[in-house]
């Protein structure tokens, strides 16, 4: 089972920790604008030198929902590959590096054009409002890059699979090219629309834009954006966890099959975010809400595969009764635990998750700030907070150091506060949204609306729950500057679990990407082919660019 | 085939079940007792929505017997009108478009909630059967006065 070596070659490690360097300082960057609105928006703070609310907000979202997260999930894919599959060849890891500068130097075009507030169009950048083109063509070398990186991790895992024929792939290079093909299929939607419509229009060369179209284009995107941040949180629940308890993988299979599903089921979905739009048909709305839920199919097996390997551990170690297994686990580690807390976050985001994407509860809290603090709980709880445990390990591994006891102990700290930050500022959201607060927007009583006097409450909450959140911001920054320069040398273990011994061996079909990809654009063709087209047949006259900041 | 292990397929079967006993709630919801969120197909000349009826005269206008049509125009940073009484009880039909960039059309407190998109009308009815004041608000950024797009709506007594 065990193929590859067993520590990342330096020179791959290099390239994995250029893009986590990004990823954190986009995390300091991105949160000291989080904690600048959630101070704005408590209706006691202004901010200073006419600085906008909607470019620190900009900031926000595009250093945190797209910097920060694509650059973690490269930098952490590369190294799960070159850990499981073996040492990058010099090709893939220049094509790495090609990809690394070109989503580095994306970035700075998109943050020097959002910072001198020619682009406060927030990350989702809906037209007919219209930015620098500088903007647009900063976001489309990100994209770029990161396909570069995508086709070098195919084409690694395409020599395994030579060298290895008739053989079942290592499980995280199966799921980094699973998620990168969701990466690569998805993404197509928003380079579209950026390249055909939005640069064209932006630098003058066509008048009007398809603002329906380009926001279809963009939703196409935007959904499956949300599973390719979550399938690493995934590999690192299914192919590491057990090995940091010390225990099995529950199935291999069924973690393959989980992310197959993912593939298949989070792209044709991308209705479920223009519910409450003018211009398609209901019906075709509620396809894609089924296709939608689909998801909950694989949710409800990880959370299985989870919880059992939990128990299986627990039991083999002695533990009876119901529940006595909880307790044989590692609970001081932080390499587990902030995972783990993820991963109880996850049942409540699911929960509301559910209630976002139906067909007509949606039409309750849509663009209500209920929104805001359901992806703060999937996102920037669940997801960061297992990219950190990740990092834990991650980064000592990679620059030959070891995590002291110190350390351990302040990222056991680091999730707490973190997860006390997060039910003050998630549940104040979710209960603001409820009563009607809106989204994306700076302080306002609406003219002293006896209702929106109501939410002001929940918006200082918001502000103290923010304001604890980036004092774990703080904490992850001294605990990675620690492990990357600072911690003492020796070697620290890239864990990857082995699988139980009762599991069944896994079948070859998984890695039939003619199939999955087949059925994958079949569904992605019934769920837009007629919407689509409707759209452009009996499309109004199209829109002149405004910038209204 | 592959194999599960027992206790997951009883999961999967009682979590499956539920999936689809939902997904039918919502679709008997919509298809048979006609609770469709707001997906209104009329297109407009966003240029001319001064020119296009009903949005030059907008404002409230009675169409039957307690049924009423309400016709605003969103634009940066303001609907018009801004100030609307309706009597309790009215059955409306709300009709929004815009003259420029994407808005939001949320009445908070009821289910009125739409996006009002360049070249569509947006179009939800509802009923209205409490008296009081509900504040309608720009819910989809639009620029730099967007918290300040707002408008009220007084339900009294007829």
């Amino acid at each position: 089972m065990m193929n590859g070596t067993w520590k990342v070659d330096a020179r791959d490690g290099k390239l994995a920790m250029a893009h986590i360097y990004v990823a954190f300082v986009a995390l300091a960057l991105g949160g000291l604008a989080g904690l600048l609105q959630v101070l704005v928006r408590s209706g006691k703070f202004e901010l200073p030198a006419g600085i906008s609310y909607y470019t620190i907000l900009t900031t926000h979202g595009v250093l945190l929902g797209l910097v920060l997260t694509t650059f973690f999930i490269i930098g952490f894919q590369f190294a799960a590959v070159s850990r499981t599959a073996g040492t990058l060849s010099d090709r893939v890891r220049f094509w790495g590096w090609v990809g690394f500068w070109l989503m580095t130097i994306g970035t700075a075009i998109t943050a020097f054009y959002i910072l001198i507030g020619e682009a406060s169009v927030l990350y989702t950048f809906y037209a007919p409002l219209q930015a620098h083109a500088g903007f647009y063509i900063g976001l489309t070398l990100v994209v770029v890059g990161s396909w570069i990186s995508g086709f070098a991790m195919f084409a690694h895992y395409a020599k395994w699979k030579k060298a290895h024929p008739g053989q079942v792939s290592p499980l995280l290079t199966f799921m980094s090219v699973v998620n990168m093909v969701l990466w690569l299929i998805c993404s197509l939607g928003v380079a579209a629309t950026v390249l055909f419509q939005l640069i064209p229009w932006s630098l003058g060369y066509v008048d009007r834009i398809n603002v329906l179209v380009s926001r279809t284009l963009f939703w196409y995107f935007g959904h499956p954006l949300v599973y390719f941040w979550l399938l690493p949180a995934y590999m690192i629940w299914y192919a590491i966890i057990p090995k940091i308890i010390g225990g099995k993988m529950f199935s291999d299979s069924l973690a393959r099959m989980s992310f197959i599903l993912f593939l298949i089921f989070s792209i044709p979905v991308g209705f479920h975010h223009q519910l409450v739009e003018p211009g398609i048909d209901p019906a075709w709305k509620y396809l894609q809400v089924v296709l939608t839920f689909m998801v909950v199919i694989p949710s409800l097996m990880t959370a299985f595969s989870m919880f059992a390997t939990f128990e299986m551990y627990g039991r083999s170690k002695g533990a009876t009764g119901l529940f006595g297994w909880l307790r044989k686990l590692p609970w001081g580690d932080a390499r587990f635990f902030a995972p783990f807390i993820g991963m109880l976050f996850f049942i409540p985001a699911g929960a509301g998750g559910l209630v976002n994407a139906s067909h007509q509860l949606n039409q309750v809290v849509h663009n209500t700030i209920w929104v805001t603090g359901h992806f703060h709980l999937t996102l920037a709880t669940t997801v960061v907070l297992t990219f950190f445990g990740a990092a834990y390990w991650l980064i000592p591994h990679l620059t030959g150091r070891v995590m002291t006891k110190a350390m351990n102990r302040l990222a056991i700290i680091q999730t707490i506060v973190w997860s006390i930050g997060m039910i003050f500022m998630s549940s104040a959201m979710h209960f603001a949204g409820l009563l009607g607060a809106p989204r994306r927007s700076a302080f306002s009583t609406y003219g002293d609306a006896p209702q929106a006097l109501e939410w002001v409450p929940y918006q200082i909450a918001q502000a103290v729950g923010g304001t604890i959140l980036f004092i774990g911001i703080i904490l992850v920054l001294i605990i990675v500057t620690n492990l990357a320069f600072f911690a003492p040398k020796g070697e620290t273990e890239f864990p990857v679990a082995e699988v139980a011994e009762q599991a069944e061996r896994t079948p070859l079909v998984f890695e039939n990407w003619t199939l999955w990809i087949g059925i994958a654009v079949v569904l992605i063709l019934i769920a837009y082919t007629v919407p689509f087209i409707d759209m452009i047949q009996n499309a109004p006259p199209g829109s002149k660019g405004f910038k209204l900041w | 085939m592959m194999h599960m292990h027992k206790y997951e397929k009883i999961w999967l079967f009682f979590g499956i079940g539920s999936l689809f006993v939902f997904l039918a709630v919502l679709g008997v919801g919509a298809f048979a007792q006609g609770t469709q969120p707001p997906s209104c197909l009329t297109t407009i000349d966003p240029e001319k929505v001064d020119q296009t009826p009903p949005f030059d005269k907008p404002g409230l206008v009675k169409t039957g017997d307690n049924e009423y049509q309400l016709n605003i125009v969103a634009s940066a940073f303001a609907y018009t009108p801004n100030q609307v009484e309706i009597p309790k009880g009215a059955k409306v039909t709300i009709n929004v478009a815009t003259k420029d960039v994407i808005h939001g059309f949320e009445m908070a407190g009821t289910n009125v909630n739409m996006m009002v998109e360049p070249g569509y009308v947006s179009s939800y009815t509802q009923t209205f059967d409490k008296v009081g004041e509900y504040v309608i608000l720009c819910n989809e950024y639009c620029g730099a006065g967007h918290h300040l797009m707002t408008a009220k709506v007084k339900v009294v007594e007829q």
